[in-house]
């Protein structure tokens, strides 16, 4: 089925393949790129054929990338830069032409001619930034060495990804640079240098001053049509003189890192950079020729292992050079392993310049898009690795929990919530008794000499290690619901005499730890929670101590609604409906207080004081 | 229902050796369940959110309100005059249609920690007690209350264990023959507030 005639047909197909694709690779927890991707696959000429010139759409399409560099040069702060120079100039220069390099020398060895071993290793040496970072963000570890290396690394195959995408046409003319004339290639040069003045010129003197005057029309799509035009301004400039345009464009997002109009210009492209991005790797997923992979597996395979196992072992190394810790090892390693998108645009422009034909971009495509795909099976089996790793070692010997305790509290579960609570008894001369599962934070806390034992303190035994049964108070910490549970079933069961203090995380834990009747529990977000209604009421006018006020009767409703709300936790519709019943009369304690302190308004204005 | 209403409002209960055994020594005497309710406010409200609506049901049983607190700063601890303050409202404890405190006792049992001669125009403290004690005992004149004769122990940090024993069998034996020994007059008047003089203690709330 071809498309033709309704000039809508088209964005409609590739709207509804990225509407489709995406959502499901993210639910598969494969990313977007990869959705992308195979959308583009699939609405490519090789499987259904609605689109059938995939080379106009990559040339649209290859805009999102100059709008990505522009973004990246954005981004830049050169103060920034600078402060991170050793570790994006040093590490991440090692890293790219390191990789390259290993695979390069790969590629010689099976033979290859130079020129393309250089363009191959090159792109394939690129990681993705955005699923780096997204990885990083998920896993809340942007502040982290690991968090920080992987930054810098990305950062400078950002960078260098301007360099490396003028090298290619340049690698690729080398070849039959004979034919060409010497003056030739001196005009293009100062063309080149020409068109980089304008910009830097231009971008410092006439820039800022035109944004203003933009900016001052108050229209904003005006505004975002400005930076569209900045951006394509020069990516044509940059192009009409030879160069790369998503050189151009990140020189103008440099240029502009500094100024005000850097989030306005941000937040305005961001959503143009995102589709047109996406744009581009569906038509990488189009070009790429399922023919070619399915009659050569072994090469894409062959690839893919070259490529991770190549990177890996460079990228094991230098993590112990950088002095990343053993457990965050894992997750720089394989962050940085996987192929990128940039990888994606240097094959395509090696193929634009004839370094190599659309079988080789297809295999090459193939095997940095299945290392995408297997970076979250990675990183989960390597989660795996390790903490059965962390298990078998159990921290250090001193951790374990051997001789029996006495102390009159028993703390299960040592993390942000357990913590807050053992300091303060520490702090006030108490003695506790930690267990904590995670050896990672057990050796940690033994090191700011603590008493915390590595265990699991679901087990009975380990909990009679502990003191259960002389001890007076057993808090339960435990991030895990099904966990905590059973701790405080066993606790009920064993020894009545201990207290249980508990912490529920929801509702229904909360609910669940009260049939096994326990009756001390804090629902954790509760009294922060309350504490920013307080701050958001102060905010609006009120007396904060009218806010704590309001805050504490709100705390006593809730508590009394939970003891009404507790028998009928198992019948879901009693329990809406009584929820809502206390909702409403919650708002009509509240309306009433209103309405009387607005009638004594009313009666005596200008009253604020107490009788006396 | 209890009648005697033991209000105790002591920040440092745990070191305290008068309040603490005049709590034990009420809760010991008490007749049966019901004759007297204790309420420690420092116990029930640690964190100051009185629960008024709990606190005026314990008032409207009670026929003898007793304030125990050490004197603090020549008053009544923090707590109890948040208590007042939020407890005896307006149209409740005084103003148009507050009679709920009408025709009930207001006895205070204090302790302070100068002697007692410290208490006068020559002492250090410059006024007579009775002078420090007036807000409480104006309170209860306007709730239509009767303010009766405060008992005292001074120089509390001083004083032996026989003198503190004496001073909780006085307590104990005024709490059994209650009200025997109050002054019996007429049936103390509310007095008239004046419209004008009425409190907005949601004043703050009215920007909701």
């Amino acid at each position: 089925m071809e498309v033709h005639g309704n000039p809508l047909q088209l964005p409609l197909v590739f709207l509804a393949a990225a509407v489709l694709a995406v959502p499901l690779a993210r639910a598969l927890r494969l990313g977007a790129i990869l959705g992308y991707l195979v959308a583009g696959v699939i609405i490519g000429p090789g499987v259904l054929g609605l689109v059938n010139k995939p080379g106009t759409i990559l040339e649209l399409a290859e805009f999102g990338v100059v709008l990505m560099m522009f973004l990246v040069g954005l981004e830049l702060e050169p103060r920034r830069l600078w402060a991170m120079r050793r570790a994006v100039f040093g590490w991440g220069s090692l890293q790219l032409l390191g990789s390259a390099a290993l695979l390069m020398g790969l590629a010689l060895a099976f033979g290859q001619p130079w020129r393309l071993a250089l363009v191959v290793s090159l792109g394939l040496a690129m990681s993705s930034t955005a699923v780096a970072l997204a990885v990083l963000a998920e896993r809340n570890l942007g502040s982290t060495t690991s968090g920080q290396s992987v930054l810098s690394v990305a950062l400078l195959q950002d960078i260098a990804a301007i360099p490396v995408l003028s090298l290619v046409p340049i690698i690729a003319l080398s070849g039959d640079a004979a034919s060409h004339g010497g003056g030739d290639w001196q005009v293009a040069a100062l063309k080149a240098v020409g068109a980089m003045l304008v910009i830097v010129l231009g971008g410092r003197l006439a820039l800022r001053p035109l944004l203003r005057w933009i900016a001052r029309s108050r229209t904003p799509e005006i505004f975002t049509a400005a930076a569209l035009l900045l951006v394509l301004g020069t990516a044509s400039l940059m192009h009409a003189v030879g160069l790369s345009a998503a050189l151009g464009a990140f020189l103008a997002g440099v240029l502009l890192a500094e100024s005000e109009y850097r989030r306005e210009l941000e937040t305005d492209l961001e959503p143009f950079k995102g589709l047109l991005l996406g744009l581009f790797f569906m038509a990488v997923g189009m070009g790429l020729d399922l023919t070619v992979v399915l009659q050569r597996p072994l090469l894409v395979l062959g690839l893919l292992a070259a490529l991770l196992l190549t990177k890996a072992a460079l990228l094991t190394l230098m993590a112990r050079w950088m002095g990343i810790p053993g457990p965050e090892r894992s997750v720089f390693v394989l962050l940085l392993a996987q192929g990128g998108e940039f990888g994606f645009v240097v094959f395509q422009l090696a193929q634009q310049a004839g370094l190599i034909d659309a079988a080789q971009n297809s295999a090459l495509v193939a095997a940095v898009a299945l290392s995408l795909a297997c970076t979250p099976a990675l990183l989960l089996a390597s989660d795996r690795l390790l903490s059965s790793q962390l298990k078998r070692q159990a921290a250090p010997q001193d951790a374990l929990l051997q001789s029996p305790q006495q102390a009159p509290i028993i703390i299960a579960g040592f993390g942000r919530y357990g913590q807050i609570v053992g300091r303060m008894l520490y702090a006030n001369g108490f003695e506790a008794t930690v267990l904590d599962h995670d050896a990672e934070s057990v050796a940690l806390l033994r090191r700011f000499g603590w008493r915390v034992y590595f265990g699991d303190a679901t087990r009975l035994d380990l909990l009679r290690t502990a003191g259960a049964e002389q001890a007076r108070v057993l808090v339960i910490a435990v991030d895990d619901v099904a966990q905590s549970l059973e701790i405080a079933a066993l606790a009920r069961e064993h020894w009545p005499q201990l207290q249980v203090v508990a912490r529920a995380r929801n509702l229904q834990h909360y609910f669940r730890l009260r049939d096994l009747g326990v009756t001390l529990i804090e629902r954790e977000t509760l009294d922060s929670a309350l504490m920013s209604a307080r701050s958001v009421l102060e905010l609006l006018g009120l007396q904060p101590h009218a806010a704590r006020k309001l805050a504490w009767r709100f705390r006593q409703h809730t508590l009394e609604q939970l003891d009404v709300l507790f028998p009928l936790y198992k019948d879901e519709a009693a329990l809406t409906a009584a929820t809502r019943r206390g909702r409403q009369q919650l708002e009509s304690l509240f309306a009433q207080e209103r309405e009387q302190a607005a009638a004594r308004k009313r009666q005596r204005p200008g009253w604020s004081q107490p009788p006396g | 229902m209890a009648d005697i209403l033991l209000l105790a409002a002591h920040p440092d209960l745990a070191h305290s050796h008068i309040s603490q055994q005049l709590l034990q020594a009420a809760g010991a005497a008490s007749h049966g369940p019901g004759h007297l309710q204790t309420r420690d406010l420092y116990a029930l409200y640690p964190d100051y959110a009185i629960d008024v609506a709990a606190e005026q049901r314990a008032l409207e049983q009670a026929r003898l309100v007793i304030w125990l607190h050490p004197l603090h700063w020549y008053g009544m601890p923090a707590l109890l005059k948040l208590w007042i303050d939020e407890v005896f409202a307006f149209g409740w404890a005084y103003g148009p249609g507050g009679q709920a405190l009408q025709g009930k006792d207001l006895w205070l049992l204090s302790s302070t920690g100068s002697a007692a001669e410290a208490y006068g125009p020559a002492g250090h403290n410059g006024h007579a007690l009775d002078e420090f004690l007036l807000p409480q005992a104006q309170t209860a004149r306007l709730c239509g209350m009767r303010w009766l004769p405060p008992l005292v122990l001074h120089g509390a940090h001083r004083v032996g264990d026989a003198e503190v024993q004496q001073h909780v069998r006085g307590f104990i034996e005024r709490l059994r023959s209650y009200p025997s020994w109050c002054p019996r007059g007429p049936e103390p008047a509310l007095p008239e507030v004046p419209l004008d003089a009425r409190p907005a203690l949601f004043s703050s709330m009215e920007g909701l």
